[in-house]
């Protein structure tokens, strides 16, 4: 057992910090507050590596380890969400999905500029009428013979408008219920492909969430991605390390809003002393560290259990369950403990608090989890 | 065996820094028992020269001439040498200045002398040799202990009082053959910024922060620095917004300054910025948020807008001048 | 085009400044330590006329134990192509100087570049010292650094202005703030690269350092501010004319 990160972990750490402090922070009030997303800002994390950090250096990737990963997702999302939900989903999703399901023409033509930061790409699967039941989709493919026709509609897809390339999850044989799912790559270009307009969200305002359409797109034989039938499973294994990066934000999420209230709490006195000094803000800031401390631990040995090649699905969703719940409890107290500056913008931590809800929500929400976790516990 | 103080001149001229070196170097030469000599490089009148005695030099070493008339560290420090050689210079001194941190270390390694920067005090002890200064960006201070024969100090504007010691001065022009090796890195131009005083050596320093919201509203701060002849400065990311330039950030990344007196307008006091003020005998903080840190560091504080308080400031600072 | 780049390892500027062992020893417990931020100014400059002229080889120096390797491999990752590693500790800037400028000899290098003071110990001495040492020309507070084959121009910072200087090859150089505008953080794939890349580390030569420690005191605590009406800042003058008798 070692709990210490080596000196690379530390730099990276090191590394997302600074550039969150320096790049990411300016602005990102007005940003949240116009929904205005952070191009400049992610083309830096793309020339900076973090948008392809696990990839092996083969395809253009960093070949770093999953804890450098959620490291590094702790530090961006102290500061910007917006922002760390594209790294998200381009590092667990799309990348991580191309690098080991993909074949090698598909790794040469997408994976390699994904994760070299020539490109952002998204993963689509939630639908209006099938969001956390990934069995019932409602997008069909048609097999053609040497391709496949697209038809449906994909909801909620984070780098909806940003991405040059999208995994596409869809029914090929919907009469064989989830065996019959299939992802496909569809290019940004193909005819019958159309962006919806951005959601107006309650939180991570930065980051553009939009409906995909897709009408008769004639989607190439070689993008679909593993055997005829393969999505669902392709999707769920997917989900199961994007659930880690997520745990990694909503961390990141809270410990923003604790360092903060901490802060905020040495400095605002109150009855003649900092409020720091009253039991009633201690014992919270005692509860809120002990809830990010326990949510870190988790994460990392989920990460760690990644990294070892053994089975995390139950470690990961109870990562994301622990560390989203957290999220939100420790963000709304460190609103609390700001009293009325929390409650306006220039202060941070109302906008953490906004964000913190997504993280119960999105990629598996609280209450998937507790059945990936429950099911776990009660399978024979 | 004497104290040889380098007393540098900006246009022929010494300053106040000047009077505090000899000053200085006088107190560390009466331990001793040796006189005090100055050393000055270029062209500098008599009666200038003669100045110098007032404050306890009994004699000043002229180096003058074509090949000196540019500041090159290595030039002036091969002239500094020779001098120090010639009248068995048991202490040189220098102001800590710019060019007091080009030569003091070269002529280090010339005398193979130990060297202390930036002291504060008179030595706290002769026998050894003990001085203090300034380390951790201000946030403590060190004794150090030299133990060569010949010792080196640069000594921190603004940290010893000017005492008169009038004696009789005598001026011997020396002249020096320069090689050519020595004159490499030569100024091309020098370009001065009239009227400015320079950060290391004001006495007083005014400095605002992100408070003053843009670099429009830097007029008042200009008006009240001018009117106390003060010098001007700025936080960390003031001069990064570009609203000032980076010669006037003050703090751990920018200049450590050492006044009398140091106005800090809209400044809130991150750790980084007082590290590099600390030092100052003196800080008044003037700022809207009652909570700002800079309140726990200062001697004075206003809280309030700085917008309708530096005019106001402005007013009484001519009154006062008035009344003077 | 080769150039040594002297680096030096200090506690982060955030950090608790404590003393032991009788306040003449700085307290390292629970201290993270960085690279000096002006020497990372200065490498960021090195890296951008790198990327511009090309063909530039830099190689990182530090004069220290075993623990200063993670300091000097944050170079590597930010784009330093090596790294020497003096092994000795640091006892004074004459000491570690005299270090510099023998790698400096070893090396064939075209010129030496540093920070204009650690912020530790704030001396402003090193960089000068390695120029004498070399006997060769020094510009202290460079604020610009362009290189036009073999000269350089330098702007250094003077009293009340600044000074446009040019000097040939080999020389030594210090930058402050101003030489570069932020410290560049490391890629991801540098930092992965870090370990990949030479740190040599050697044996000092001898040089008796001249000044030591003797201990460490802390700045006096102030008493409370003393707070003044806003309405009446003429109060303020009279305090600091007649009590803090600054004015």
């Amino acid at each position: 057992m070692d709990f210490n990160l080596s000196e690379e972990h530390l730099m990276i750490q090191k590394a997302a910090r600074d550039f969150a402090r320096t790049e990411l922070l300016p602005g990102v009030i007005e940003r949240d507050d116009n929904a205005i997303k952070p191009i400049e800002q992610i083309k830096r994390m793309q020339e900076l590596g973090f948008m392809g950090m696990m990839v092996d250096p083969k395809y253009g990737g960093g070949g770093m380890d999953t804890i450098s990963y959620v490291l590094a997702m702790e530090e961006i999302s102290k500061v910007d969400s917006s922002a760390s939900v594209m790294m998200s989903v381009n590092n667990s999703l799309v990348c991580w999905g191309l690098e080991n399901y993909g074949t090698e023409a598909q790794k040469q033509k997408y994976l390699v500029p994904l994760a070299s930061g020539k490109a952002i790409g998204a993963f689509a699967l939630s639908e209006p009428e099938a969001g956390s039941d990934a069995t019932k989709q409602h997008t069909i493919a048609k097999d053609m013979g040497d391709h496949y026709v697209v038809n449906g509609i994909k909801n909620w897809i984070t780098n909806g408008s940003d991405s040059q390339y999208y995994i596409v999850i869809a029914h090929t044989h919907p009469e064989k219920g989830h065996k019959g799912i299939n992802a496909f790559i569809i290019e940004k270009d193909t005819p019958g492909f159309t962006v919806g307009p951005h959601e107006n969200k309650m939180g991570m305002r930065g980051s553009h969430t939009h409906a995909l359409m897709f009408q008769d797109c004639k989607v190439p034989k070689e993008n679909r991605i593993g055997d005829d039938g393969f999505g669902f499973k392709f999707a769920m294994n997917t989900l199961n390390g994007g659930r880690i990066g997520i745990a990694a934000q909503a961390l990141g999420i809270g410990q923003g809003a604790l360092d903060l209230a901490i802060q905020y709490s040495k400095e605002r006195k109150a009855f003649g002393k900092e409020i720091g000094h009253h039991q009633a803000i201690a014992f919270k800031l005692a509860d809120m560290h002990t809830e990010m401390e326990a949510a870190r631990l988790l994460i990392h040995k989920a990460a760690w259990l990644k990294d070892q090649h053994k089975d995390y699905g139950m470690a990961g969703a109870i990562a994301k369950y622990h560390a989203a719940e957290a999220a939100m409890h420790v963000t709304t107290e460190a609103v609390q403990i700001h009293g009325g500056y929390g409650y306006v913008k220039e202060y941070h931590v109302e906008r953490l608090m906004r964000d913190a809800k997504l993280t119960q929500i999105y990629e598996g929400t609280s209450e998937i989890q507790q059945i990936v976790i429950s099911r776990g516990l009660l399978r024979d | 065996m004497s104290v040889l103080v380098y007393t540098e001149n900006w246009d022929g001229k010494f300053k106040k820094a000047t009077w505090e070196l000899i000053s200085y170097g006088k107190a560390i030469a009466e331990q001793l028992g040796v006189p005090v000599f100055a050393l000055t490089i270029g062209d500098v009148a008599d009666d200038q020269l003669n100045e110098l005695g007032k404050y306890g030099a009994e004699k000043v070493y002229h180096v003058k001439g074509e090949k000196v008339s540019k500041f090159v560290a290595a030039s002036y420090t091969h002239a500094i040498s020779e001098v120090a050689k010639q009248v068995g210079a048991k202490v040189v001194m220098f102001d800590h200045n710019f060019t007091g941190r080009s030569l003091a270390p070269r002529l280090a390694v010339r005398l193979d002398a130990g060297t202390v920067s930036g002291v504060v005090a008179l030595p706290s002890s002769y026998e050894p040799f003990v001085v203090k200064r300034s380390v951790y960006s201000g946030k403590a201070f060190v004794e150090m202990q030299i133990d060569s024969e010949v010792k080196i100090l640069s000594l921190m504007p603004n940290s010893y009082k000017v005492s008169e010691n009038p004696i009789p001065i005598s001026i011997e022009a020396i002249d020096l053959d320069i090689a050519d090796e020595l004159l490499k890195a030569v100024p091309v131009r020098v370009e001065k910024i009239e009227g400015k005083i320079p950060l290391t050596e004001a006495e007083i320093i005014v400095s605002a922060g992100r408070g003053m919201k843009a670099s429009d509203n830097w007029g008042m701060i200009e008006e009240l620095a001018s009117i106390l002849g003060a010098g001007l400065a700025c936080s960390r990311p003031v001069s990064d917004e570009g609203w000032r330039g980076h010669d006037e950030h003050v703090g751990q990344t920018g200049k450590l300054v050492h006044p009398n007196l140091y106005f800090a307008i809209g400044i809130s006091g991150a750790i980084q910025h007082l590290a590099g003020v600390n030092s100052s005998k003196v800080m008044v903080a003037i700022n809207n948020d009652v909570e700002a840190p800079f309140f726990e560091a200062a001697h004075y504080g206003i809280v309030g807008d700085a917008f309708e308080i530096v005019p106001k400031l402005i007013e009484a600072v001519k009154e006062f001048k008035a009344a003077q | 085009m080769k150039v040594l780049l002297a680096v030096s390892h200090v506690p982060d500027t955030t950090s608790k400044i404590r003393f032991v062992n009788k306040d003449s020893e700085f307290d390292k417990t629970d201290i993270q330590y960085i690279i000096s931020p002006f020497d990372e100014l200065a490498l960021t400059r090195l890296l951008q006329i790198k990327e511009q002229i090309g063909g530039m080889h830099i190689t990182a120096v530090t004069v220290g134990g075993a623990d200063v390797d993670p300091t000097i491999r944050k170079a590597l990752a930010i784009g330093a192509d090596d790294a020497v590693r003096v092994d000795a500790e640091p006892t004074d800037a004459l000491f570690v100087a005299r270090q510099i400028a023998e790698v400096f000899k070893n090396g064939e290098f075209d010129f030496v570049m540093t920070g204009k003071e650690s912020i530790d110990f704030t001396g402003n001495q090193v960089g000068e010292m390695v120029a004498e040492f070399l006997n060769i020309p020094s510009v202290a507070s460079a604020a610009s650094l362009e290189l036009n084959g073999n000269i350089a121009t330098i702007i250094r910072e003077i009293d009340g202005g600044k000074e446009v200087i040019e000097t040939p090859m080999p020389f030594v150089t210090s930058g402050q703030k101003g030489i570069a505008k932020e410290p560049r953080i490391p890629n991801m794939r540098g930092i992965m690269m870090a370990r990949k890349k030479p740190l040599n580390v050697v044996p000092a030569v001898e040089q008796a350092a001249h000044t030591k420690v003797v201990k460490f005191t802390m700045p006096e605590s102030r008493g409370a501010c003393k707070m003044i009406d806003a309405d009446n800042p003429a109060e303020l003058i009279r305090l600091l004319h007649e009590e803090a008798k600054v004015l």
